[in-house]
């Protein structure tokens, strides 16, 4: 009996401590993707009329011909910035920050990390600047050293353009978590599997990159839900184009349907609807990371053992 | 039949017996590829220190070392902790780059050979298993390493197992086992390359102390039956005294002594090692040394001790005067009898023995009687020196006179 009240009582306090982070996470994430979901089911425009249309909005998509296009572009875009940039050249910063001098290698990471402390816009225009047609801009102005002739990179290479500009930036998550777990790694497994006659990139592809599993498969995922909602720098560098749709992503169409006018219309309930569609195909990414990496064993117990 | 011949032959100590004989018997006769080819499948390795030094900075990790290892033999680095004696063994395994002076390994300087090149074989305190991998992979790994055929490695990996009774761990994982285990699963790994030199960085430690106790027979068991020379890193005395054929004893970067557990013992070359060997420490009093009467006196309070003879001549020889240390192991002092007194202190039985210190006019000695010796805290006792086993040590520098 009167352990029974201590339960209910353990229970009562688990809920006061949960309270606060219960809230944000009402407030700030289950009440917009409610709201999102509901206007998605309407046709709301700068009016703010609730008109039901049921799933109106959702045939339309289907019906939308830009739509596959999109959605295409949206996979290109998250899996290349991922592989190349946010996962790959973050490992390869990492490992090669880590193994040479320690001062050189965490100014290094400093540099890199400039961006990130960089507003938006500033970081884009300087992209911007540097890729444009003249002679003289960066690119072109280095690229005519080996003979390239000077183009327009955001008019002839779009989507280098927006990988990069994405990619550079996205690296310095990456780094951090990866450096952070490449220095916890216990320095006696270096030392015995370079006695054991491994060379440095042997240790690096039989000790370190094994050891540093979960670190690499949590940026995976994470990067991944992020790439899928990004769009600010893509509006900022070529905002979809150059013509139709080139560079669109889900998440930018989204945002261009409900909030730019097209023709005078501002589609609410569309974009919502966009939207809702990006919620479902993150929940489904997150489910599949979920098993494929079983992160259920992350969370049972730590992995760098010491 | 002659796949378990050709196993036999594959045995690292059926070699070591058999390059002993070719050795003895047939080195001095033509046939030179005969002993070459049997030597090959152990190479043991002479390893020399010259002038060796570690800074980290300002600090003096290791500080002039000069030491000899002879090819087979068990060596004991022994000292506390922060003496250096890890350093050195990293500087021997390539880890760590020497601030100043040579390694050798035979009549080469390795100085520059990158750790795996120099065929080495380690064991860590912390074991350093990779936990990724199975045990049979833990230790095939430095073979897979060669590029060696798997069928070779797969008989290499198993011998070693059987070796060190895991077989039937080899498919688990490290977090899969226990301390002992690992560190069967460690040394297995070591040898399974059949390294050319052994090193052991405190391997016993993580260990608790009834396996401690079995690990430290059977390492040195192994080691006699490999021959393999052998540099064992420790801080602990029982461990370098009861396994090691030389121990080197450092403190604070700087070789102490370099001798056999018995010479340790028996004459430590100063106060630190003095203090250090045994497992009940040695008094060490400080007194007054002076001369007079054709003897020299050491004056400790109330005690006076006399050195005649040998004893006294190497004290005039060195014309040692002034301070000094008397250092008198427990076993050495003789109770019951004797040219002094004191009261009994304190008793504490060991079992078979019990330590009595002795109050002699401020002074306390701890000595070492049997257990039947009939004596009570608060008696009066009398007792005396084995004269011939005392040392004494310089006051200032701390150097045994003898």
């Amino acid at each position: 009996m009167a352990r029974n009240i201590l339960k209910k009582l353990r229970k009562g306090y688990l809920l006061i401590f949960l309270i606060p982070s219960l809230t944000i996470i009402t407030v700030f994430f289950l009440f917009p993707v409610i709201l999102t979901f509901l206007i998605g089911l309407t046709s709301m425009d700068y009016t703010f009329r609730w008109d039901w249309i049921g799933l109106g909005n959702y045939i339309y998509i289907l019906k939308d011909r830009w739509a596959a296009k999109i959605l295409s572009n949206t996979l290109f875009y998250v899996f290349t910035t991922l592989i190349f940039f946010n996962v790959g050249l973050a490992l390869l910063v990492s490992i090669m920050t880590v193994h040479i001098n320690e001062r050189v290698g965490s100014a290094f990471r400093t540099l890199w990390l400039l961006p990130r402390i960089t507003p938006s816009t500033v970081y884009a225009l300087l992209w911007l600047w540097a890729s444009r047609g003249e002679e003289t801009a960066l690119f072109n102005w280095v690229l005519s050293s080996i003979g390239i002739q000077s183009v327009d990179w955001r008019l002839t290479q779009p989507w280098l353009l927006v990988i990069l500009v994405n990619g550079f930036i996205g690296v310095s998550f990456g780094m951090i978590i990866f450096t952070a777990a490449l220095k916890s790694i216990p320095e006696d497994y270096i030392r015995a599997a370079s006695v054991d006659g491994a060379s440095t990139l042997q240790i690096i592809r039989h000790v370190e990159l094994p050891l540093i599993r979960w670190p690499i498969m949590f940026v995976t995922a994470y990067q991944t839900l992020s790439l899928l909602t990004s769009y600010e720098y893509i509006l900022l560098v070529t905002d979809g184009g150059p013509g139709l749709f080139t560079t669109e992503v889900w998440a930018l169409y989204s945002y261009h349907l409900a909030f730019v006018q097209y023709g005078g219309i501002v589609k609410f309930g569309y974009g919502a609807a966009l939207a809702t569609i990006l919620v479902i195909i993150g929940l489904i990414m997150s489910i599949i990371y979920w098993k494929v990496f079983r992160f259920k064993e992350l969370m049972l117990e730590p992995k760098i053992e010491v | 039949m002659l796949e378990s011949i050709f196993n036999l032959l594959y045995f690292p100590p059926f070699y070591y017996y058999l390059d002993n004989l070719l050795r003895e018997h047939i080195f001095s006769s033509q046939k030179g590829y005969i002993t070459k080819f049997v030597i090959e499948g152990l190479n043991m390795v002479n390893v020399r220190l010259v002038d060796l030094s570690k800074h980290f900075g300002r600090v003096k990790a290791v500080d002039n070392l000069n030491l000899d290892i002879k090819d087979g033999e068990f060596v004991a680095f022994l000292g506390p902790s922060g003496c250096g004696k890890t350093t050195t063994l990293l500087m021997i395994a390539g880890i760590y780059r020497p601030t100043n002076g040579y390694i050798y390994f035979d009549d080469q300087v390795v100085n520059e050979v990158p750790p795996k090149d120099r065929n080495i074989g380690m064991v860590f305190q912390s074991y350093a298993l990779y936990p990724h991998m199975k045990v049979y992979d833990n230790i095939a790994f430095p073979l897979k390493l060669k590029k060696r055929p798997k069928a070779e490695i797969d008989r290499k990996v198993r011998e070693a197992a059987k070796l060190l009774n895991i077989l039937e761990l080899l498919d688990r994982k490290p977090s899969q086992l226990s301390g002992g285990q690992q560190q069967r699963v460690a040394l297995a790994r070591a040898l399974v390359k059949e390294p050319q030199l052994f090193l052991m960085d405190e391997p016993l430690s993580n260990l608790d102390a009834k396996l401690r106790i079995q690990m430290r027979a059977e390492l040195k068991r192994m080691q006699r039956d490999l021959g393999i020379t052998t540099i064992y890193v420790t801080h602990d005395q029982i461990e370098a005294m009861t396994m090691a054929d030389r121990i080197a004893v450092l403190n604070l970067g700087k070789l102490q002594q370099y001798a056999t557990p018995v010479e340790l013992y028996n004459r430590p070359a100063n106060t630190f090692v003095a203090g250090f060997i045994g497992s009940l420490p040695m008094n060490l009093i400080d007194g007054d040394l002076v001369f007079g009467d054709g003897a020299a006196f050491l004056n400790l309070g109330e005690l006076t001790i006399k050195f005649i003879g040998t004893q006294g001549s190497v004290l005039r020889e060195v014309g040692a005067e002034g301070r000094a240390i008397l250092g008198v192991r427990p076993e050495d002092i003789i109770v019951g009898e004797g040219e002094y007194e004191g009261d009994v202190f304190i008793i504490e039985p060991l079992g078979r023995d019990k330590i009595v210190h002795i109050n002699a006019g401020g002074i306390i000695l701890r000595a070492l009687v049997p257990v039947g010796f009939d004596v009570d805290e608060g008696d009066k006792i009398r007792f005396t020196f084995v004269k011939k086993r005392i040392h004494l040590f310089d006051g200032k520098s701390g150097e045994a006179y003898f």
